[in-house]
């Protein structure tokens, strides 16, 4: 689950990390007030500073690059904030990371804006090579750490952390030191980064990354400080069973109402560009069955994994998920009844169709246990459907089918 | 020959009380695997279709000399299972649960690093042997037995279903398997790709690999280099999710392109950057999961 960068601040801030004290706005006529208290605000460590701007104003999308999207800006009056706002809030932000389809704007965070002398970058990860968490910071913080990776990999800086441990004193310092936050930054760096991994591991995150990692200048002869400025958090689905709190507040305006039904009745569902709808059980046959449905030059309108145990209801809700893609010209239902068995299967098809209608072709392939039983149900129920001998057969026989079928959505 | 287990290995079964623990300890005795024990804390005593049930794993191992653990306790209690396992000196831990928090299992590797214990999976199907009437088999885990023939080509895997397609694809050619490894779909396995591979190269009674791989991580490049540099047998991989959008997980947790953490943080875990490793290092790759038997066939008995 993805915080937005609002609740991560909000998280960061319960571990000691500096934050700036800012407000969410839903709605343009809470502007000019919250703009106010934002001004006011203390600001770690420093007491009151300002009742009034300059702000900055962010877009409270999952997605990276909001800055160069137009979802970002510094503003000097309320007026000019009151018309960011009406400009942005249910519009589509459109970044490099979301695709044409855009992420709605249904909140914007307000935060004073403060200068800063340099910008760092820091993250947490987990290393899936080692198995451990790795803390990666690097002084070239505010650009894209994926094409720093590509291009300058010498200028990151990676420790690995012992999950029981957490971060030693002497790494955080190794990090400070390469990244040239000596000096009368030291202590604080190093609370930073301890402060840091507590806060991924605490949180069961699998992503936390402060980018950038500003280094504000210290007023009349007072130290420097850090500010985290932005902030993204992942937390893993995992471990909601631990974080009840976090994912009460998770957002997911963001997801289909098809991706949503999908995950209240417990099976993975993402939606697709093509036009072979499919359902499969298990995670690995349904990426291979999309496969090799663009292998045989066909396109697959979603990825469907029932589940190893699916019930009836399950399959039902499958199809209708399916269904309710208007793109979708064939169906593939291809299942390898392991220990689910292939009449299990076949009854919840019938059901399925019985209680949902069928109005485009289907394609079967079922294998496995009680395979006969299966294919006799479906023979017995009357329906029309193609059966499949195997999986290349099913591809095959759906990809023709979606050539020649018209799509109730129009052409794609 | 084959690897992991045998018709000699003992396991006992934690979770076995819960609905898949009890159907799949019976399922995997009727196969003729030798389930001596379960685990359910506070049920010991009590017994699981003549299977008896112990409150701890220590008294469960005492009583049955089990080698080997099968694991179906839900995600919450799982790691702790498992370290359980471990601390009771059962050296071999199949964990089928989907589900496990990442950080959990970054602590249960941690602590069994260096310990000589190895843990399969989690969120895989377990591991079997295949056997039939004239030579006994093992299957310790969720797998249909059935589908499986004894032979001499080794089948590891991150999926589940995908691999009992691979196997049905092998059997209906005659092609027999020596052991089929699910390693699991999560981003931190107990057992990778390269120490399954490890042990088919040392197996007298394996000739041949096929390895099912899929988007995620870096676990088939690291094969990639091992075949490159140490393996002497055929390995044939095909890897599922090139038609995968990036940033979307594919039902299973580590099957994600582009989440970072990739190597590094410079790999995305894409399946062209894990074709390309495999090709340059001289695997035959399988582009369609239909051909995965039939290319095994034509390379073995050309």
């Amino acid at each position: 689950m993805k915080l937005h960068e609002y609740q991560a601040k909000r998280q960061m801030e319960t571990f000691g990390l500096p934050v700036l004290k800012g407000a969410v706005i839903s709605s343009v006529a809470e502007v000019s007030s919250v703009l106010m208290k934002t001004g006011e605000g203390p600001i770690r460590g420093e007491g009151p500073i300002r009742g009034g701007g300059p702000w900055v104003l962010k877009a409270q999308v999952h997605t990276g690059g909001r800055g160069k999207a137009g979802g970002v800006k510094r503003v000097e009056e309320v007026k000019e904030a009151e018309a960011f706002v009406q400009n942005l809030l249910g519009k589509k932000l459109v970044t490099h990371q979301t695709g044409p389809e855009g992420l709605v704007v249904r909140s914007i965070l307000v935060e004073p804006a403060v200068k800063v002398d340099r910008e760092l970058y820091a993250a947490v990860l987990i290393n899936r090579k080692t198995g451990h968490p790795v803390l990666m910071v690097s002084a070239e913080g505010g650009m894209d750490i994926e094409l720093l990776a590509a291009t300058a990999p010498e200028k990151i800086f990676r420790v690995e952390v012992d999950p029981h441990r957490g971060l030693e004193s002497f790494q955080a310092r190794d990090l400070a030191f390469a990244t040239g936050l000596a000096g009368e930054l030291l202590g604080e760096s190093v609370r930073f980064f301890q402060n840091l991994v507590k806060l991924f591991i605490s949180s069961d995150a699998s992503l936390v990354e402060v980018n950038p990692l500003g280094v504000r200048p210290g007023k009349g002869g007072e130290c420097p400080r850090l500010l985290a400025m932005d902030a993204k958090m992942t937390i893993d689905d995992n471990a909601a069973f631990r974080h009840a709190d976090l994912f009460k507040e998770a957002d997911i305006s963001d997801l289909s109402n098809a991706e949503r039904r999908a995950a209240e009745v417990g099976i993975s569902y993402i939606r697709l560009d093509g036009t072979i709808g499919c359902m499969v059980n298990g995670a690995g046959l349904a990426m291979a069955t999309m496969d090799i449905i663009k292998l045989q030059g066909g396109e697959p309108a979603n990825f469907l994994d029932v589940g190893g145990g699916a019930t009836v209801e399950q399959v039902t809700e499958a199809f209708r998920i399916i269904l309710s893609d208007p793109h979708v010209r064939v169906i593939l239902v291809n299942i390898f009844g392991g220990i689910m068995k292939c009449d299990v299967i076949a009854e919840g098809i019938v059901q399925a169709v019985k209680t949902t209608g069928l109005d485009r072709p289907l394609v079967v392939r079922l294998e496995g246990n009680r395979v006969e039983e299966g294919r006799k149900i479906l023979a017995d129920s009357g329906m029309k459907m193609t059966l499949a001998s195997d999986l290349a057969d099913a591809a095959r026989k759906s990809v023709e089918l979606s050539l020649t079928t018209v799509s109730q959505g129009g052409p794609r | 020959m084959s690897i992991l287990i045998d018709q000699n290995t003992k396991v006992i079964v934690q979770g076995i009380t819960g609905a898949a623990g009890s159907f799949h300890a019976k399922g995997c005795r009727d196969y003729g695997t030798q389930v001596v024990g379960g685990v359910t804390p506070g049920k010991g005593g009590s017994n699981v279709d003549g299977i008896p049930v112990f409150n701890t794993v220590k008294e469960a191992v005492k009583a049955g000399e089990a080698t080997a653990a099968l694991i179906f306790v839900p995600p919450p209690f799982a790691a702790d299972a498992i370290l359980e396992a471990a601390d009771a000196g059962i050296g071999l831990i199949f964990c089928i649960t989907e589900g496990i928090p990442v950080l959990d299992m970054a602590r249960v590797m941690a602590t069994l690093r260096g310990t000589g214990v190895r843990l399969v999976g989690p969120n895989g199907p377990g591991v079997i042997t295949p056997g039939d009437a004239s030579r006994p088999g093992c299957k310790i885990g969720i797998m249909p037995g059935y589908i499986h023939k004894p032979g001499r080509i080794g089948v590891v895997s991150r999926s589940g279903t995908l691999t009992y397609e691979a196997v049905w694809q092998l059997s209906q050619r005659g092609l027999g398997q020596s052991t089929v490894v699910g390693i699991g779909g999560d981003p931190i396995p107990g057992t990778t790709f390269v120490d399954v591979l490890e042990l088919f190269e040392k197996d007298p009674g394996t000739d041949a690999v096929l390895m099912i791989g899929e988007i995620g991580g870096s676990a088939e490049e690291d094969a990639a280099m091992f075949f490159k540099k140490k393996m002497s047998k055929p390995l044939f991989a095909f890897i599922a999710g090139r038609t995968a959008p990036p940033g979307k997980r594919m039902g299973h947790a580590g099957a994600i392109v582009g989440a970072g953490g990739e190597g590094g943080g410079i790999s995305h875990g894409s399946a062209a950057e894990k074709r390309a490793a495999l090709e340059s290092s001289g695997v035959t790759l399988i582009d369609s999961p239909a051909d995965m038997g039939e290319t095994v066939l034509k390379v073995i008995r050309p």
